[in-house]
């Protein structure tokens, strides 16, 4: 999984009948300090998860075990909305 | 598997349901000399590893397989702490 911050919103009318209702979120991948890093990548929102926030994203086939997204065309899905990360020291 | 060292933890309260109660660190995927390579992630941890231990994990769907039959959204989780490894 990585950390990413939530930078936009996706609409889309045209999508495959089981996107339908499934919000879309623009994520833009950051390391444990903040640090922005990777390219942005479109995420499925399972937390009701807004712009600005800092969120857990999941990737690849996994990405489908996330609530609701069962047999659902989605590599990439926010699983949960980050509080705190913490990195020791010298890390 | 992949080697790495624990550097830190996350705390999420809002959450996918399955995650309730799983502890996730955050990794960094080291060489066999124990220099950094590559990104850091998040995984979830189904051994009890802690800060500043090295541990191995697995990527994937696997991932989720120690906590069967619950489904885990889970691409990383960490399987097995390293008490230590030898090159020839």
């Amino acid at each position: 999984m990585i950390l990413a911050r939530i930078v936009g919103t996706v609409v889309a009318t045209r999508k495959d009948p089981r996107l339908v209702s499934n919000k879309l979120l623009v994520a833009r991948p950051m390391d444990p300090h903040g640090k922005s890093e990777g390219n942005y990548l479109v995420a499925v929102d399972t937390v009701d998860a807004g712009v600005g926030e800092t969120v857990l994203i999941v990737s690849g086939s996994s990405a489908r075990m996330a609530s609701g997204m069962k047999d659902c065309p989605v590599d990439a899905a926010v699983v949960g909305i980050v509080d705190a990360v913490e990195v020791a020291a010298g890390d | 598997m992949q080697l790495a060292r624990v550097i830190g933890d996350i705390v999420v309260t809002r959450k996918d349901d399955n995650l309730t109660g799983i502890k996730l660190m955050v990794l960094q995927p080291i060489a066999a000399d124990g220099s950094n390579v590559g990104r850091t992630l998040v995984a979830v941890d189904a051994v009890g590893a802690g800060v500043g231990e090295t541990v191995f994990f697995v990527r994937g769907k696997e991932a989720s397989f120690p906590f069967h039959p619950t489904e885990v959204p889970t691409d990383a989780g960490i399987v097995g702490i390293v008490d230590h490894w030898d090159l020839d």
